[in-house]
């Protein structure tokens, strides 16, 4: 197969485990979108007093490892307690299948921010944590970038080195990107990505995103 | 492996005919000469070259020494556009192309505006077909190329390419044709479409890989794209690679000789993978369809399994040895769902959902039924787990996973 996806990867593609939806869950979201290719519903019930997940199930609309990284990550999370979840890396579902290709590695943060979204909404509705005021930083925009994967190598767009600039200038924020030649086929997928991220953040801010070829040529 | 395996992927590559490959081990093992070569056997593998060409020619009605060897369809697409684009720049600096161009069109020719040339894409409508009056409206004074593609490699529309051809003689402006997927599928004239250069290869018609041909219209003139010797009208220059050449005609060959034949077959099977396909529920059929049937390649099917995505479908049908490809973004290498689906007006998601069955002359009436029987199944598991599936078809979610959990073939 072309794709290359481990064992472990296609046996829970093949056979979902905790799929499905639980009836009067306790937490409950939806991550990503039709459009993106992508998304993935999450079901919890998280015990009030332990605060320990006693029962997760998904649904998802992807591929393969789409499925997979959900369907593992509800294993994951099972029977454990919410601050555990909340620490948990965005690209532990993928390790826990043994490696994901780099260009689906995406599939792996969609699938741990899925549960980790549901926990937060859980966290406000029990009062645990105060209804966000985001301040936006140039901190928290590098933070939100650290989401956004860069398919060619399968590594964070901050930690790949394609940030070239972060600026915040009043209500405008200004993001520069830079692609080697070898990912500039990727340059439309980044900016649907990099906007969907920052959008979700539900600001009042303008923002713009460019991407810009390190070599100089039009993208 | 092989023999488990139903292909039908052959919009991609398809399987080389046996008559074919035995052809040309003569020219690995026993006529192996460079056609430059002086000696003897350089002077055999030469007329083996021009016998390659001429027969090659015979069949879209050129003349031997307007069909260039290449190494295959890409290209002889970038050669058409780079080379035009660079001997005609004195001339005009304005490229059009369709919107539903290969990557080897559509992306050679938005790189030129790095070297100042300007591209406009023309659209299509529905169904794929090329907007004439919206083709008309964009030619400029300083139009120096028009490229469309002859039958579209996603969801087989024919273009009406001796009309497209016809403006574009009328106004003195070169025109391509990327025909990858319609030769042998099509019966081509290139002097009766008005074509001035056409891509075409061997790959796709059960012929070797590696090897295509660039016909370009005594009196055209480009500029080569690599420097080296003077091979190929001093075109393209490098070793000929005799044993593919000899290939590529013969299944030219076969592919003429049969033509009639094959194409009934496969018109019938396309038919019946559609009529099966389509009962489904929530589908949609992409390209030419109904009174249009008639312009859609004989071998292409391409559906829309709504609220799921293609990828996930393709992995499963490939765990059950059933090969197809997708227009989702999930399984392009770019991440971006297919451009010929969202131009011909899909959303994202409907594109995300499609699947692509190209058929060939080796597929059977009970590959068919298995493939529908197969794809039913799969279809049935994802829509019991997707979480996209609106409010009011919820009954697909439900009355499905009880079917799904009894019924663990996926696996297997």
């Amino acid at each position: 197969m072309a794709l290359k996806y481990t064992d472990k990867t296609i046996d829970h593609f093949t056979k979902p485990r905790n799929l499905g939806t639980i009836e009067h869950a306790d937490a409950e979201a939806t991550e990503g979108s039709p459009a993106c290719g992508d998304m993935v519903n999450y079901t919890l019930k998280i015990n009030p007093d332990t605060l320990i997940i006693e029962d997760i199930k998904f649904r998802s609309y992807g591929c393969a490892s789409n499925i997979a990284t959900a369907s593992i990550a509800t294993e994951m999370v099972m029977g454990k307690h919410i601050d555990e979840v909340k620490n948990m890396g965005t690209t532990q579902a993928a390790s826990e299948l043994g490696g994901l290709p780099p260009v689906k590695m995406h599939c792996s943060v969609l699938a741990i921010n899925g549960i980790k979204a549901a926990i937060r909404e859980y966290e406000k509705k029990i009062g645990r944590i105060l209804d966000e005021k985001r301040v936006i930083t140039e901190k928290s925009l590098f933070n939100i970038l650290k989401n956004v994967i860069n398919p060619k190598h399968g590594v964070n767009l901050v930690d790949n080195g394609n940030i070239l600039r972060v600026k915040i200038d009043g209500q405008d924020i200004f993001i520069v990107i830079g692609l080697e030649p070898d990912e500039e086929m990727y340059a439309a997928n980044i900016n649907e990505e990099v906007m969907e991220h920052l959008e979700a953040m539900k600001c009042s801010h303008e923002i713009m995103v460019k991407i810009e070829s390190k070599t100089g040529n039009f993208i | 492996m092989a023999q488990n395996i139903i292909y039908m992927d052959n919009g991609d590559t398809s399987r080389i005919d046996d008559e074919t490959l035995e052809y040309m081990n003569h020219f690995y093992t026993n006529s192996y000469g460079n056609p430059v070569s002086l000696h003897s056997l350089g002077m055999e593998a030469d007329e083996n070259l021009a016998e390659a060409r001429r027969i090659i020619a015979g069949t879209i009605n050129a003349e031997p020494e307007e069909i260039i060897f290449t190494s295959g369809a890409t290209e002889s697409n970038n050669m058409a556009i780079n080379g035009i684009a660079e001997y005609l720049k004195n001339k005009g600096n304005h490229i059009l192309i369709s919107s539903v161009e290969h990557s080897s069109v559509k992306a050679v020719a938005h790189r030129l505006k790095n070297d100042g040339y300007k591209i406009d894409e023309i659209i299509v409508d529905s169904e794929g077909f090329i907007d004439i009056e919206d083709f008309i409206s964009k030619i400029k004074v300083t139009t120096i190329l028009v490229s469309v593609i002859y039958a579209n490699y996603e969801i087989g529309t024919i273009q009406n390419i001796e009309e497209i051809g016809s403006i574009c003689r009328e106004r003195n402006i070169i025109f391509h044709t990327d025909a990858a997927q319609a030769y042998g599928k099509i019966k081509i004239d290139v002097k009766k479409e008005n074509i001035d250069l056409m891509t075409f290869n061997a790959h796709k018609n059960h012929g070797p890989k590696g090897v295509g041909a660039l016909y370009i219209r005594k009196g055209i003139k480009l500029r080569k794209l690599m420097e080296g010797g003077a091979h190929e009208f001093n075109l393209r220059p490098g070793t000929e690679n005799i044993p593919a050449l000899m290939g590529f005609a013969r299944s030219a060959e076969i592919a003429q000789r049969d033509f009639e034949a094959n194409n009934k077959i496969l018109i019938s099977l396309r038919d019946k993978l559609t009529d099966g396909l389509l009962k489904i529920d929530h589908v949609t059929f992409n390209g030419p369809k109904g009174t249009n049937i008639s312009k859609r390649l004989p071998h292409n099917v391409d559906i829309t399994f709504h609220y799921i995505e293609g990828e996930a479908i393709l992995m499963h049908l490939s765990l059950r040895g059933i090969c197809v490809s997708s227009g989702s973004a999930c399984s392009s290498k770019t991440l971006e769902p297919s451009h010929i689906l969202t131009a011909i007006g899909l959303k994202h998601e409907q594109a995300h959902g499609s699947i692509r069955f190209t058929l060939s002359k080796f597929n059977t009436e009970e590959e068919i039924d298995e493939v529908i029987k197969n794809v039913t199944e799969v279809v049935q598991i994802l829509r019991s787990m997707s979480s996209f599936v609106p409010e009011e078809h919820s009954e697909l979610i439900s009355k499905n996973a009880k079917t799904f959990y009894k019924n663990k073939k996926a696996g297997e």
